[in-house]
C-alpha cells in the first residue's frame, strides 16, 4: 500500500513543483529524490517495518513477490532518471509533467503487482496507460510523436474495450471479479469452466497480450515505440512491459487450468509468432531504435515462457528477467538518446570516438543477447530452464533457443558498427562525465547480475 | 589452487593490460604474464599433487552450480598446451604492430582465461560459461585486427558457433533435470541415466556444438575464411588451441554422459569425419594460399581425432590425445612459418613465391621439420598421434580406415607441394630481395621443432599424463 499511495502523492507534488520550482535542472533531483524514497517505502512494507493499512476488502493482496518486483521497478526507474534525466528535459517544455506522469505509470504498476480482482486489474492497466499515451505525444511539435500517441491511444482503448468485456462475460459467469479459479468437478476431476467464463479469458489473455506486444497483437508497437521521443521509448519498452507481464502472469497463474490443453497451444502459437515475428522482423532494419523496437517484441516472446510454465523457476525467472531486460534496455536506449543518427551507420566509429559509450552500450547489448557474464543470460536461462521442467515442451525450448542466435545477429551488427567500422558518429553535443560514470556503473551492473544473479535472487528467500 | 590461478592469472593481468598504452610495454607485459602462466601450469602438471588440483566453492546454490574446477590428466594436458603456446605466440609476433596494442594484447590475454576454464570446468554451467567466454574476445581480436573481409567472416563464424553454443545450453538443461540430484556437477551428470530416444535428443545438441566448433565436416564452412582473415596471432590460437576445445569436450562431456547415443552414431561420425578428412585434403592440394592450405589441413588432422574418439578403443583415444598436444604445437609452427613470410614479402600466394630456399635456409630447415610433422612422418610428433589413431580406427572397422589413410597420403602432396613450390626453384621477384627470419621467429620455430623431435622420439610424458583420463573415459 506505501507504494501506491506514495507514487500517486509524488506524482501530485512533482506537478505541482513545476509551478514553484522555475529551475529546469532541478527537477530531475527531486523526481530521483523522490524515486529513492518510493524505493525506501516500498522496502519497508516487504520487510514489514511500516506499512500504511488501509481495508481494500481483499481487492489488492500483497505479496512479497509483488513488492519485490516494486522494488525492482523503482530501482530501475530511479537507474533510469540518472542516465536519461538531462534527455527528459529537452523533450519539451512541461518537464515537471513528465516525471509527474511517470510516477502516476508507477503507482498503476504497483497496483498491477498486488491486484487480487479483474477490477482492480482495469484501474491498474488504465492508470499505468494513460499517462502512457500522454508522454508517447510529449514531443508535441514532432508529427511522428503525435502520429504515435493517436495510435497508441486508439489501439490502447481497444484493447481496453476488449478487457472490459472479458471482464464482464467472466463476472457474469462467476458472479465475482476475485480470481479463484471455479470448483473442481469431483466426479471428472476438470474445472467446470463454463462457455461464457472460457470466451472471457480469452477476451482477457487478447487484451493482456496487446498490453505486452505479442503477436498477433504488436502491430501498434514499432509505429508507437519509434515515433514517441527515445526517452519514453525506453521507459514503455522496460518498466511498462514488466509491469504488463507482472500482470499478465498473475491473471493466468490460477486460470490456465480452466482453459484445458487449448491454453498450451494457444500459448506456444502466441509464443512462436511473437518470437518469428520479433527476431526475424529486427534483421531487417536500418534504423537502430526500431530494431530495437521489434527485438522488445523478441524479447517478449522470451517472457511469455513465464505463463508456460508455473513453478518456483517461473518467478524467479521473471523478475530476473526484468531486472536484466530493464537494466540493459535503458543502458542501449540512453545511448541511443544521444546519437545525431539513428540508423546502423550513424554508430560507425562510435568505439573511437566515445569509447565508454560503446563498451557501456555494448555490454547491454551482450546482455541483451544472452551472453554468459551478462545479465540477459541468466534471464534467458530461467525461462528455458522453467520450461524445461514444466516437461512436454522441449521442442519449444529449441526454437526458442534458435531464435535467441538469429537475435545476435542484429545486437552484433550495432556492436559493428560501433567497433569495426570507420565513420564519424556524432552525438547530441559534448557528453558529460556524469553520464560516463553512470553508465559504466550500469555495466558493472549488468555483469554482477550475469555473474552472480544470487545478488537479487537472494532476495526474495529471506 | 593451480586452476584457480591458472584461471584468474591471464584474466587479471588481461583486464589491466587495457590500462596500458605504449606498445612496447604490453608486450613485454603479457609475455612475462603468459610465462608465469606457464610455469604455474608445469608446476600444476608435473609437481603437485593430484588431490590439491581441484577446487570447488559455492556459485549458484538454488541451481546446484558449482564453481568447480579441476585438473586431470587431459585437462594437464590441454593447459600446458594452452599455456605454452601463448608465450609462444606472443614472441613469434614481437614484431608485428596492433593499433592500440593495450586491447589486442588483453583480449588475447582473456581469450586464454576462456580457454583454460574451458578446460578446467567440472560442472556443465561453468563449462558453457567459459565456453562461450572464450569466444567474445576471440571475436572482437578478428573483426578489429584482421583481414580485409574480416567483418563478414568473423561474423559467419560468431553466430554459427553461437548457434552451437545455445543447442548445447538446451542439451545441457535436458540433462540437468534429468539428474538425480538436479546439480550440474559433472559427477550428477555422468551417473545421469537417460532412455535411449532421451540420449538421442541430447547427445546431437551437444554434438553440434562440438562439431561447430572443432570442425567436422560439414560444419567447417566459416573455419577457411576464418583463419585466413584473422590476425595471424589469433589463428594460431584458433587452429592450435581453440579448435581443441571441441575434441577435448567430446573426450569430457559427450562420450561419458551420453555412452548409448555415442556408439549407436558412431558410424555416422567416424563416416562424416572421414568424408571430411579426403575432402579437406583435396581441397588443400588446390590451394594457392598458403594460409588457407594450412587451415585446409587443419580440418583433415581434426576429422581424423573426431573419427579416433568415436572408435573408442584405447590405442585411439591415447592417439587422441597426443595429437591433441601435438597437433597444437605443429599448427603453430606452420602459422609463424606463414606469417614469417607474409611479414617479409607481403603475400601468401605460392604462384608469387618461390626459391626462398637461397635466401633463408634457416626458415627452410626450420618449415621442413614442421612439414614432415605435418605429414606424421615417423620420428616427428604427429607420426605416434596419428599412427595410434589410425590403429584405434582400424580395430574399430577395417574399411574404414583404409579409406581415411588416403589422407595421409594426400597430406604429403599438399604439403611436400607448398614447400617446393614456396622454397624451391628460381627467385621470383617477390623472394628476390628476401631475408632470413628475424631472431624471434627463430627462436620459436627452434623451440617448436625440438618439441617435434623430442617428443617423435620419446612420446611418453604426454602419454603418462594423460593415461587416467584414457582409461575413466573408457572404463
Amino acid at each position: 500500500m506505501n507504494a501506491i499511495i506514495l507514487s500517486a502523492l509524488l506524482g501530485v507534488v512533482m506537478m505541482f513543483s513545476g509551478i514553484i520550482i522555475k529551475e529546469k535542472s532541478a527537477l530531475k533531483y527531486i523526481a530521483a529524490a523522490g524515486l529513492l524514497l518510493l524505493l525506501i517505502a516500498n522496502l519497508m512494507h516487504t520487510y514489514g517495518i511500516y506499512q500504511v493499512r488501509i481495508d481494500t476488502h481483499g481487492l489488492l493482496d500483497f505479496q512479497k513477490f509483488g513488492l519485490f518486483f516494486n522494488s525492482i521497478v523503482f530501482a530501475a526507474t530511479l537507474v533510469y532518471v540518472l542516465l536519461s534525466g538531462k534527455d527528459i528535459e529537452n523533450t519539451g517544455l512541461n518537464v515537471a509533467e513528465y516525471f509527474a506522469l511517470i510516477f502516476f505509470v508507477l503507482c498503476g504498476a504497483s497496483i498491477l503487482s498486488a491486484y487480487n480482482g479483474l477490477l482492480m486489474l482495469f484501474l491498474g492497466i488504465e492508470i499505468l496507460s494513460i499517462p502512457l499515451y500522454i508522454l508517447t505525444g510529449a514531443d508535441k511539435r514532432n508529427m511522428k510523436s503525435n502520429e504515435a500517441a493517436l495510435k497508441y491511444f486508439l489501439m490502447g482503448s481497444f484493447s481496453t474495450g476488449i478487457m472490459l468485456m472479458g471482464i464482464a462475460l467472466v463476472y457474469g459467469a462467476t458472479g465475482s471479479f476475485g480470481m479463484t479459479p471455479p470448483p473442481v468437478n469431483p466426479v471428472t476431476g476438470l474445472y467446470q469452466g463454463s462457455f461464457l467464463e472460457v470466451a472471457g479469458l480469452l477476451l482477457l489473455f487478447v487484451s493482456m497480450a496487446f498490453k505486452v506486444s505479442a503477436a498477433p497483437f504488436h502491430f501498434w508497437t514499432p509505429d508507437v515505440y519509434d515515433g514517441a521521443p527515445s526517452v519514453f521509448t525506453s521507459f514503455m519498452a522496460t518498466i511498462v512491459k514488466a509491469a504488463g507481464f507482472i500482470a499478465f502472469i498473475r491473471l493466468f497463474a490460477g486460470h490456465t487450468t480452466i482453459l484445458g490443453p487449448t491454453w498450451k497451444i494457444i500459448l506456444s502459437f502466441v509464443i512462436i509468432a511473437t518470437l518469428l515475428i520479433g527476431n526475424i522482423t529486427a534483421v531487417f532494419q536500418q534504423s537502430v531504435k526500431r530494431m530495437l523496437a521489434y527485438s522488445s517484441i523478441a524479447q517478449a516472446g522470451f517472457m511469455l515462457f513465464a505463463l508456460y510454465s508455473n513453478n518456483d523457476l517461473t518467478q524467479e525467472g521473471i523478475l530476473l528477467y526484468t531486472v536484466a531486460y530493464s537494466l540493459a534496455t535503458i543502458g542501449i536506449f540512453a545511448v541511443l538518446i544521444k546519437m545525431k543518427d539513428y540508423t546502423y551507420d550513424g554508430f560507425n566509429g562510435l568505439a573511437k570516438k566515445q569509447p565508454v559509450l560503446a563498451f557501456g552500450a555494448t555490454v547491454c547489448l551482450l546482455s541483451l543477447a544472452g551472453i554468459p557474464s551478462t545479465a540477459g543470460f541468466f534471464a534467458k536461462y530461467y525461462m528455458l530452464a522453467a520450461t524445461i521442467k514444466e516437461g512436454g515442451a522441449f521442442w519449444l525450448v529449441i526454437v526458442a533457443v534458435l531464435f535467441a542466435a538469429v537475435s545476435a545477429y542484429y545486437y552484433f551488427r550495432v556492436i559493428q558498427a560501433m567497433y569495426f567500422k570507420d565513420g564519424d558518429a556524432e552525438t547530441h553535443g559534448p557528453i558529460s562525465n556524469g553520464f560516463k560514470y553512470a553508465l559504466l556503473l550500469l555495466s558493472a551492473l549488468i555483469v554482477l547480475v550475469g555473474i552472480m544473479p544470487s545478488v537479487v535472487l537472494n532476495w526474495l528467500y529471506f | 589452487m593451480i586452476p584457480v590461478l591458472l584461471i584468474l592469472i591471464p584474466l587479471l593481468t588481461g583486464l589491466l593490460s587495457f590500462l596500458i598504452k605504449e606498445e612496447k610495454t604490453v608486450k613485454g607485459w603479457a609475455l612475462l604474464t603468459s610465462l608465469v602462466t606457464l610455469v604455474v601450469a608445469v608446476t600444476g602438471c608435473w609437481f603437485y599433487p593430484a588431490a590439491q588440483l581441484t577446487y570447488t566453492t559455492s556459485w549458484l546454490p538454488g541451481l546446484g552450480a558449482d564453481f568447480a574446477v579441476g585438473m586431470d590428466g587431459m585437462g594437464k594436458m590441454l593447459c600446458l598446451l594452452t599455456a605454452i603456446s601463448f608465450p609462444v605466440v606472443f614472441v613469434a609476433t614481437q614484431k608485428n604492430t596492433y593499433k592500440n596494442a593495450g586491447r589486442f594484447y588483453g583480449l588475447m590475454l582473456l581469450t586464454q582465461a576462456g580457454l583454460t576454464g574451458v578446460f578446467l570446468a567440472q560442472d556443465a554451467l561453468l563449462f558453457y560459461f567459459f565456453w562461450e567466454l572464450a569466444l567474445i574476445p576471440v571475436y572482437f581480436l578478428c573483426s578489429i585486427w584482421g583481414g580485409e573481409k574480416r567483418i563478414a567472416v568473423t561474423f559467419k563464424f560468431f553466430v554459427y558457433t553461437f548457434l552451437g553454443s545455445l543447442l548445447m545450453l538446451a542439451g545441457i538443461l535436458f540433462v540437468y533435470f534429468h539428474t538425480a540430484d538436479q546439480s550440474f556437477a559433472i559427477k550428477s551428470f555422468y551417473q545421469v541415466k537417460l532412455s535411449g530416444a532421451q540420449q538421442g535428443l541430447a547427445f546431437w545438441l551437444f554434438f553440434l556444438a562440438f562439431a561447430i566448433k572443432m570442425p567436422v565436416f560439414p560444419f567447417h564452412t566459416w573455419q577457411p575464411d576464418a583463419y585466413e582473415q584473422s590476425p595471424t596471432a589469433v589463428t594460431m590460437i584458433l587452429s592450435g588451441v581453440m579448435v581443441k576445445m571441441g575434441v577435448f569436450a567430446l573426450v569430457r562431456w559427450l562420450l561419458p554422459v551420453f555412452p548409448q547415443a555415442a556408439s549407436d552414431s558412431a558410424h555416422v561420425i567416424i563416416i562424416l569425419s572421414v568424408i571430411g578428412m579426403l575432402y579437406a585434403s583435396l581441397i588443400a592440394i588446390r590451394q594457392d594460399d598458403l594460409k588457407r592450405l594450412i587451415a585446409y589441413s587443419s580440418i583433415a588432422h581434426i576429422g581424423l581425432m573426431c573419427a579416433a574418439v568415436f572408435a573408442n578403443n584405447k590405442t585411439g583415444m591415447e592417439g587422441v590425445m597426443i595429437q591433441m598436444f601435438n597437433h597444437g604445437v605443429n599448427v603453430i609452427g606452420l602459422w609463424i612459418v606463414a606469417d614469417a613470410i607474409e611479414q617479409q614479402l607481403g603475400t601468401r600466394k605460392f604462384s608469387e613465391l618461390g626459391g626462398l630456399a637461397q635466401k633463408a635456409p634457416a626458415l627452410a630447415i626450420l618449415l621442413m621439420v614442421m612439414a614432415l610433422a605435418n605429414i606424421a612422418l615417423p620420428l616427428t610428433n604427429a607420426f605416434i598421434g596419428e599412427f595410434l589413431m589410425f590403429n584405434g580406427l582400424f580395430q574399430y572397422n577395417v574399411w574404414i580406415a583404409a579409406v581415411a589413410c588416403i589422407s595421409i597420403i594426400l597430406a604429403a602432396v599438399y604439403t611436400l607441394n607448398m614447400v617446393q613450390k614456396i622454397f624451391y626453384g628460381n627467385t621470383v621477384p617477390a623472394t628476390a630481395n628476401a631475408t632470413d627470419i628475424n631472431q624471434n621467429v627463430q627462436f620459436t620455430l627452434v623451440l617448436l621443432a625440438l618439441l617435434v623431435i623430442v617428443l617423435g622420439v620419446y612420446p611418453q610424458p604426454i602419454i603418462s599424463l594423460t593415461t587416467d583420463t584414457v582409461h575413466a573415459i573408457l572404463k
